[in-house]
């Protein structure tokens, strides 16, 4: 089973017109962002180094080892290209394997295409090199326990993310499909973290210069520890309540029109749009969830700003 | 051992096969798309779409039931869609109770879980004979002059090429581990789950340190024959007036399609 | 595949006053400290064929490298007599043509035909002209008609020859070849060396191949530890058994 189908790769069909939309933006954003981003800090040198990475993650995801009772942990990749190749070449280099594995193998839609680039790509990226940019620096064991957690919940993340935009699509029942997928990818997650945790100790054992020389090269990045922590709450936050409180969001979604353009009215991009009943307790706790962790974060910043002012004067 | 099993291209000559790539690829995206515009349960206009993928099998001198034989791929992802079926949209068909949870299939959910399948059988068809048809590098160059940005295309590009070399080097590494890994009779085979991911971690860095000084190797290829950080190449397709025909042509079924689904 | 081959391939040399080639007293030494080149000093002069010997590590490749620009150090190196700066450095990259040892490496494109158009195309020439030169290289390797063709379909010995023909295309006057029967099976090794015999062009070839050095190259230079230590006449160095142990190379 070589070529068994992560369950990751959405198909063509199951995300309406809106979601894929909404996602392919995002993703061409991000992309695009990266793509210039790559031009103006690496070197001519990166575009082959890109593509042969592109190449190992892809023949990396063959590696697929034996958890127990016959089922077996794929590789997705993702956090360990951002980290090695900096979050930016990461995006790249799995904005290619997933556009690889959708036209070569039809592993995953044309349409959804952005959707699945968004989940493997650049979630994982952002929150893979977010939370491991925390550590740079710190000792190698710190550095390997974090990278490990990240990739796990970089997994985590993609499902959860694959979950909403199949439930905003109305393909999928929230009770459902959350459960189910983040059950299954809580397994996968710890494959992917003990893979990644693994080949990052091998490189640094044999190899430590190019670890330092990539996080150093793509070191600006306060902005990733940002989002990395950020998207990493959301999720954090997001999932008991996808799945303890489904009807919740469910309501969310269909106050704002979501499940019925999904189902039959794809021309009427968010029809007659109303504000959620923040009475409703649910919504007021997802709603108060990101406000706080948006508040958090921002003191976060400003406190780090004073700090290094004071440390230069 | 090859793995040129990974593609999906056929060596047939035909008329779909010599067309002009960018149009395949026009084409193939407007069909997806018009799948995720029709509406759920709009059958009639699924069935022409189907009649559409037909005259393409046969047009491309694959037989009529190439595509459908390979669409089996999406048959994992069913089961996040039937979930659909318990849609508390429509009007209760029956009532399970499992104990846990009760489930309660409605009219509303059954089309909604039959229309999503429909729709990612066909688009996934179109996908299939898209690249039975194209060889993948023509692929690449289509993307190249549907303006996709040069650094991706040419990632895509590098990906393929060495797709083949690093999986075989991928399996090397397998085989060796597979070679040594013996099991003594009553003992318990291949050690613990740890030390197990520890192999497979060292293989993914190993596989991952020949990759990077392959890279290394390749940029020095490419700075020899005059790379100075710009990718050029050449564009072998021209479009003819049969290929714009064909644009024009596949675009009007298309809208058909659409017009089948719509107007009732 | 034929045995024997016509020369299809030619070439124009512009005059050269006998050195196509020269090197004075190169030194070099990777980042990391390892001394790789410690004074090599060579000539070559046009339409010579000479093979270049020695141990791993002895710093063949290395020297490979400094012939087109790859690495630079101090030490003089003379294309045509043109040295080898920023200025002259694409028209000496077009000067030398450098095949590297792994097919794979130097076959980084998709379809043979981007691969072969690769340099040309780099050297900013126009549309018509690079598919001439394509053709004419594939045909100078006895591959046309593979332009098509995918290249991680090709064997081995097919592989081999579209990475010379790569080179070929930007007309070089020095071919320079990284161990080319290297991992090649008996006929396919025996049809690399027709070819390269009646490859009118001045080449300078490393190899482990000693069998192949004395039907094909008159010259030999033997490299170790980074200096050459002989530089003669194929035949006379050959028979030289004491010479030969000490760099550990089998007579044949």
């Amino acid at each position: 089973m070589l070529l068994a189908p992560a369950p990751l790769h959405i198909p063509d069909g199951f995300l309406n017109l809106v979601v894929s939309l909404i996602f392919w933006a995002a993703t061409v954003i991000m992309v695009g962002l990266a793509t210039s981003k790559t031009n103006q800090t690496l070197g001519e040198k990166q575009v082959p180094l890109m593509g042969i990475m592109a190449a190992f993650i892809f023949a990396a995801q063959m590696l697929n080892f034996p958890v127990a009772g016959g089922t077996s942990g794929h590789f997705l990749g993702g956090a360990l290209a951002a980290i090695v190749l900096g979050p930016w070449a990461g995006i790249l280099v799995m904005t290619a394997v997933v556009a690889v594995q959708a036209l070569l193998f039809q592993d995953g839609g044309l349409l959804v295409m952005g959707a699945n680039i968004f989940n493997m790509g650049i979630i994982t990226a952002v929150i893979g090199f977010g939370l491991y940019r925390t550590v740079i620096g710190r000792n190698k064991n710190i550095r390997l326990i974090v990278a490990g957690m990240s990739a796990w919940l970089a997994t985590m993340a993609a499902a959860l993310l694959t979950s909403l935009q199949l439930w905003l699509s109305s393909t999928s029942r929230l009770a459902l499909v959350v459960p189910a997928m983040l059950g299954v990818h809580a397994l996968i997650g710890i494959g992917e973290a003990l893979i990644t945790v693994a080949a990052l100790a091998f490189i640094q054992e044999t190899r430590p210069d190019l670890l330092d020389k990539e996080a150093t090269a793509s070191s600006g990045g306060r902005g990733w520890i940002v989002a990395g922590i950020l998207v990493s709450l959301l999720a954090v936050l997001i999932s008991p309540l996808a799945s303890g409180n489904p009807d919740g969001l469910e309501r969310v979604a269909d106050d704002l029109g979501f499940l019925e353009t999904g189902s039959s009215k794809p021309f009427e991009i968010l029809p007659d749009y109303t504000f959620p009943v923040l009475g409703d307790t649910a919504i007021s706790t997802i709603i108060a969830g990101v406000v706080g962790t948006f508040i958090l974060v921002g003191l976060l910043i400003l406190i780090g700003r004073n700090l290094r002012k004071n440390r230069k004067q | 051992m090859h793995i040129n099993a990974f593609d999906r291209f056929h060596f047939h000559d035909s008329f779909i096969h010599r067309l002009d790539p960018r149009i395949k690829v026009v084409v193939t995206v407007a069909f997806i798309l018009s799948n995720a515009i029709l509406p759920d349960g709009s059958w009639l206009a699924f069935a022409t779409a189907w009649l559409g993928l037909l005259v393409v099998n046969d047009l491309s001198n694959l037989g009529l039931g190439y595509s459908f034989k390979r669409s089996y791929i999406i048959l994992p992802f069913i089961l996040v869609a039937i979930t659909a079926i318990f849609s508390p949209l429509g009007n209760p068909l029956a009532e399970w109770d499992l104990g846990f949870v009760t489930l309660i299939p409605t009219d509303f959910g059954l089309v909604r879980f039959f229309s999503v399948l429909t729709r990612s059988w066909l688009s996934v068809q179109m996908a299939i004979l898209l690249v039975a048809t194209t060889q993948f590098p023509d692929l690449i160059h289509a993307f190249e002059h549907l303006r996709l940005p040069r650094v991706l295309t040419t990632i895509i590009a590098f990906l393929y090429r060495y797709l083949f070399v690093l999986t075989n080097e991928a399996l090397r590494l397998l085989r060796a581990r597979e070679a040594r890994s013996a099991g003594l009779p009553g003992q318990k085979r291949g050690g613990k789950l740890i030390w197990r991911t520890k192999v497979t971690g060292s293989m993914a860095g190993q596989l991952f340190l020949r990759s990077y000084e392959r890279s290394d190797r390749i940029y020095n290829a490419m700075l020899a024959r005059g790379y100075t950080g710009h990718l050029r190449t050449l564009n072998p397709h021209k479009m003819t007036r049969a290929d714009w025909l064909v644009l024009i042509l596949s675009l009007f079924v298309i809208l058909f399609i659409q017009f089948v689904g719509w107007v009732r | 595949m034929p045995v024997k081959h016509q020369p299809v391939y030619e070439i124009t040399i512009p005059e050269c006053d006998g050195d196509v080639l020269q090197i004075q007293d190169l030194h070099f030494a990777y980042p990391d400290g390892h001394v790789a080149l410690q004074g090599v000093s060579l000539n070559l002069c046009e339409g010579e064929k000479v093979a270049l010997v020695g141990p791993n590590g002895a710093g063949k490749s290395t020297l490979m490298l400094h012939l087109n620009g790859i690495l630079r150090e101090d030490g003089d190196i003379f294309i045509g007599g043109m040295s080898i700066d920023e200025q002259n450095l694409p028209i000496i990259r077009a000067m030398v043509g450098l095949v590297f040892q792994n097919p794979d490496d130097q076959l980084f494109s998709p379809t043979v035909f981007d691969d072969v158009a690769f340099g040309p195309l780099h050297m900013g020439l126009p549309e018509d002209e690079v598919h001439i030169r394509v053709e004419e290289a594939l045909a100078a390797v006895q591959m046309n008609g593979f332009g098509e063709r995918l290249s991680h379909h090709l064997s081995m010995g097919q592989k081999k020859r579209i990475a010379i023909a790569t080179v070929l295309a930007m007309r070089p006057q020095i071919l320079v070849l990284d161990e080319p029967s290297a991992g090649l099976d008996p006929r396919t090794r025996r049809a690399l060396i027709n070819f390269l015999d009646e490859l009118p062009i001045t080449m300078l070839i490393s190899t482990h191949d000693i069998r192949m050095v004395k039907e094909l190259f008159p010259r030999m230079i033997i490299m170790d530890e980074g200096i050459i230590v002989a530089d003669g006449s194929t035949v006379e160095l050959l028979n030289d058994a004491a010479l030969l142990q000490d760099h550990g190379l089998e007579i044949p």
